[in-house]
């Protein structure tokens, strides 16, 4: 059975946990939510941290946490499972530089267990500089990208992740970011990740799990669900969908890039640091999103598309939600955006489901 | 004057000292570790056991000792089955009664070590691979460093220091029982002062010099790790 099956209850005070999910054994899945819906506890519980009901199904493997009383040995112990953890605090060993704190887990590999290397993990994280440093002369962002070479070095089969930015000012997150996103391209081992941040969520998820008290809410692939009206992970001013583009080229001298839809129209977006033809995904904020009933003229608006509305919800008091589908010659897309609109607007144009509209996208709104 | 009766309780509580000191860390760190890693509910009971020596008169630890030790005691009857004789008025007995009487001297500073560092080094040495006891020689024993300097240093300090457990556990017999601070009762009291004067300063000196090397040690430890 491929995959990953998460099944675990616990009860902590107030809290309880009750999960039962099926998540795809490859990409990021970012398991998203407030503090205190749950998302550590549920990390903690699959890397066998903490003791619960449940168990994990991974490849194959079952990896049990009950263990109350008689059936103890059935529980198995974090050390035996093919993980690896990057908690938020970095957590170097302080009595150990940077090459120890990296050797420790790679040394307690056999030869034929290191299926990532030395030299890459170290390449990777560009920690080649840093290696006979001391943890304690290390920047916060420097910290935790040794941390993140660590849990490598121990060649998991799944990667967990525990807010692993949370702990960092906006430029060691800046910092780190790009390596996070290069490892999610190269490196083939399926990573669970934490977070309560929409950025990470657009750049890093392929899949999301949406947790509040304990439960899951939603979940889906990371476009469906970002651009999705009624499982709406993110509300209010963040809401957005995402989309996954091809950089065509860059106007150095307005500053933009030039990217290609999935339906093959072009957009233009504030000039990305990525190369020509690499992938790259866009969040187009619904805010950033207008609606207007023909082509306009002599806007400053550069991304105009036809769109078809699919649905609309009414949130906050004065506002409506708007689903759009991107329409080309050929028809449907299938590409979604949302809308963020006055009630007024959508009264005063008549708007409803079905209609064909432009949807104008101001491009200085669109986000890496 | 005569230096074998100055020199030879020297050599006798440094011989006390440093063995007790030994024997405090093989008892004393599965203690300190237990004591700070367990939930179970008798851990105050427990702690509080430990630190009885802390708040009792010394004689009063003495004087149970001699009697569960002595040969009518349970536990004298036991060594004399094992065929060691008594330990009251021995050599082995003072380091009996010096171990109990700094444990938890001993132990405390390994415990706060221990506590100090939180489970986090523990969980991430967890998920790299290191199974429990890899777990405690690997990360918890190095990071305890300073704990375990300063438990030793004060062992062994405190054993040089004891008086009232000696005098009613061990008595006063020449290369046998008699330690420094017995030494020294025993000159002011013979009036012999030239002696005690000796020993005495020595042991202001030694004292001194102990928590001087410590304060230093520890205060480099800690630039260390705050760098």
């Amino acid at each position: 059975m491929s995959g990953i099956q998460a099944r675990f209850q616990s009860r902590r005070g107030d809290f309880t946990l009750d999960v039962d999910l099926q998540l795809p054994d490859r990409g990021v899945t970012a398991l998203f939510g407030h503090s205190g819906s749950g998302k550590t506890t549920l990390l903690r519980a699959m890397a066998g941290l903490d003791r619960c009901d449940g168990h994990m199904i991974f490849r194959d493997a079952t990896w049990q946490n009950d263990g109350q009383g008689d059936t103890q040995s059935l529980f198995l112990p974090v050390h035996q499972r093919a993980i690896a953890y990057v908690f938020q605090e970095a957590s170097l060993f302080a009595h150990l530089s940077v090459r120890g704190n990296l050797a420790y887990g790679y040394k307690r590999l056999s030869a034929e267990q290191r299926r990532i290397g030395w030299d890459a993990a170290v390449e990777w994280l560009g920690l080649e500089a840093m290696l006979d440093r001391s943890p304690a002369s290390l920047s916060g962002g420097e910290r935790q990208r040794v941390a993140i070479a660590r849990a490598l070095l121990v060649s998991p089969e799944l990667l967990l992740m525990d807010e692993p930015l949370s702990a960092l000012d906006s430029r060691s997150k800046a910092e780190i970011l790009p390596y996070l996103e290069r490892l999610h391209r190269e490196l083939n081992i399926p990573v669970i990740y934490v977070t309560h941040a929409v950025e990470e969520v657009a750049r890093l998820a392929d899949y999301i799990v949406q947790l509040e008290a304990g439960r899951v809410v939603a979940q889906g692939s990371a476009i469906d669900l970002l651009s999705s009206l009624t499982q709406r992970p993110v509300e209010g001013e963040e809401a957005g969908a995402l989309i996954e583009a091809t950089i065509r080229q860059h106007d150095d001298a307005h500053h933009l890039s030039e990217l290609v839809l999935p339906c093959g129209q072009l957009i233009l977006a504030p000039r990305l640091s990525a190369s020509s033809n690499t992938p790259v995904r866009i969040r187009i904020p619904a805010r950033e999103v207008s609606i207007s009933l023909n082509v306009p003229e002599g806007t400053s608006i550069l991304n105009i598309l036809p769109a078809r509305i699919i649905d609309h919800t009414e949130g906050d008091p004065g506002r409506v939600l708007v689903q759009l589908e991107l329409l080309t010659d050929a028809g449907d897309t299938g590409v979604r955006l949302l809308s963020r609109i006055s009630r007024y607007s959508w009264e005063r144009l008549g708007l409803r489901e079905g209609m064909q509209v432009q949807a104008q996208i101001k491009s200085m709104g669109l986000e890496r | 004057m005569d230096w074998q009766p100055i020199l030879q309780p020297v050599w006798l509580t440094l011989k006390l000292a440093t063995l007790t000191t030994l024997l405090l860390l093989l008892v004393g760190t599965p203690i300190a570790w237990w004591l700070s890693q367990t939930t179970c509910r008798f851990k105050h009971a427990i702690s509080a056991v430990v630190a009885l020596p802390i708040v009792l008169p010394p004689t009063v630890l003495g004087f149970y000792l001699l009697f569960f030790l002595g040969p009518n005691g349970p536990g004298g009857a036991f060594t004399q089955w094992l065929g060691l004789g008594t330990l009251p008025f021995t050599f082995a007995g003072l380091v009996v009664a010096s171990v109990f009487y700094s444990l938890p001297f001993v132990v405390q500073p390994m415990q706060n070590a221990f506590e100090a560092m939180g489970q986090r080094p523990l969980e991430v040495a967890a998920t790299l691979r290191a199974s429990p006891w890899d777990r405690f020689v690997s990360v918890a024993l190095p990071l305890a460093r300073p704990g375990f300097l300063t438990a030793m240093v004060i062992g062994f300090a405190h054993t040089v220091g004891e008086f009232g457990v000696v005098l009613m556990m061990g008595g006063n017999i020449p290369g046998e029982t008699r330690v420094l601070s017995v030494a020294i009762y025993d000159h002011v009291e013979t009036m012999e002062y030239a002696q005690a004067h000796l020993l005495s300063a020595g042991m202001v000196g030694f004292a001194f010099l102990v928590l001087l090397g410590l304060y230093l040690v520890n205060g480099r430890i800690d630039r260390q790790v705050r760098a």
